[in-house]
């Protein structure tokens, strides 16, 4: 009698475990997009970047973002001939107006579009403590905004500056590479409204995607390549001065 | 037999220790959502809810399929690559129910966002000072925004 009694306690948790398994069902399965065909990135092509902030006005239309506060952002940098070592940047407004024509002529001049950098091996989700954030299987850094908690470890975290507390809704926000969008088979709302073809979205799965063919005849870079995250927005022709 | 004579100390730790086993398998039912973990230490289920989110932008194959006449007039411009939303702004509405008409756009305020002249611009890109080169009067006096060249005998 003892024994059964003591075989039928230890079956029960085991039995918990299989229950709990029965409860959680089959997954989701959406309708075209397969999660595991894609891997999601950008290309910046810099010499085309004209600084005109279309990408950023179209980044707070196509997600809500708050005034003052940016998913996608553009910078100038000022690079005078005696000092390379200290550009001076400026943003005004996140570049969201343009820019005004520069005081002084001379050293080297150019933009900079910044945004999620869509890291492979991101510092940001590594640190959250809930598991609000994540890379998802497609390559790109999602928050979780129902399960965020608003602690901020991962806004410190990020080298690129990316993330920003939502000042209504109290947890995080970022770039999702128009998540919303590329899983219905169109481009970013920055790409889209891009003038110049400077942003272009990637997808590295797919071997027709003209990156594989860029990427081999230009010099990419990426930003902070020292911090190897394994960043997924390409920079072509990136100036060594930004930061 | 002495051995065992308080071993039943040891039966109520232990079952003290399986109910809270049994409690903590059973608040973990309740308080983590399903999908937690379906993917990886994350709720799967945002990913759908992420992705559900409308569309502002409709896309520029969404504006060539009734707009065929501008497309036409963009491909001999230089203005070819330029998608209609850059200038036009979103206009998803507009492109599920034509009869949301989207508003006129003032040139003079959105010609110069891009052509402004600015050191930091590539020097091949198009750009002009605007008080030297137009006096404030709107760019389509001249330019058709379509096709911006403007040909000896017509803008058009």
């Amino acid at each position: 009698m003892n024994v059964t009694r003591r075989h039928l306690l230890l079956l029960l948790p085991a039995a918990a475990v299989a229950w709990k398994h029965v409860l959680a069902g089959t997954p989701e399965a959406s309708s075209n997009y397969s999660l595991s065909e894609h891997w999601w990135g950008m290309l910046i092509d810099l010499p085309k970047c004209i600084g005109c902030g279309n990408c950023v006005r179209a980044c707070q239309a196509e997600n809500d973002v708050p005034d003052g506060y940016f998913r996608t952002w553009v910078e100038r940098y000022h690079v005078s001939d005696y000092d390379i070592e200290n550009p001076r940047v400026d943003s005004p407004d996140g570049g969201k107006k343009g820019f005004a024509p520069a005081r002084e002529e001379g050293g080297k001049n150019f933009f900079v579009p910044k945004l999620c950098n869509h890291c492979a091996e991101s510092p940001c989700t590594q640190v959250c403590p809930v598991g609000a954030t994540f890379v998802s299987p497609d390559g790109v850094v999602l928050v979780d905004q129902k399960y965020c908690l608003g602690c901020r470890y991962c806004v410190q975290a990020c080298p690129y500056g990316c993330r920003f507390i939502h000042p209504q809704k109290n947890v995080v926000e970022k770039c999702t590479l128009c998540y919303h969008r590329i899983t219905k088979g169109l481009t970013t709302a920055c790409c889209e409204s891009c003038p110049t073809g400077a942003r272009q979205l990637v997808d590295l799965k797919n071997p027709n995607d003209p990156i594989h063919d860029f990427l081999k005849t230009h010099s990419i870079q990426v930003l902070k390549p020292s911090m190897a995250t394994h960043a997924k927005v390409f920079y072509n022709g990136l100036d060594g001065s930004v930061r | 037999m002495n051995a065992f004579k308080d071993a039943g100390h040891l039966f109520r730790l232990a079952a003290v220790f399986i109910v809270g086993c049994l409690l903590f398998l059973g608040m973990r039912q309740f308080l983590v959502p399903k999908s937690f973990g379906q993917y990886g230490h994350y709720r799967g289920a945002a990913i759908g809810e992420i992705a559900s989110r409308p569309v502002n932008f409709a896309g520029h194959q969404a504006c060539e399929g009734c707009h065929a006449d501008v497309l036409e007039k963009k491909k001999v411009g230089r203005h070819v690559q330029v998608n209609c939303e850059a200038c036009h702004g979103p206009l998803a509405k507009h492109a599920d129910d034509p009869s949301v008409q989207p508003v006129k756009l003032d040139t003079a305020v959105l010609c110069v966002r891009c052509h402004e002249a600015n050191a930091a611009k590539p020097k091949a890109f198009p750009q002009v000072a605007s008080a030297d080169h137009s006096t404030g009067l709107p760019c389509d006096t001249c330019h058709q925004p379509h096709s911006p060249a403007i040909i000896a005998g017509g803008t058009k």
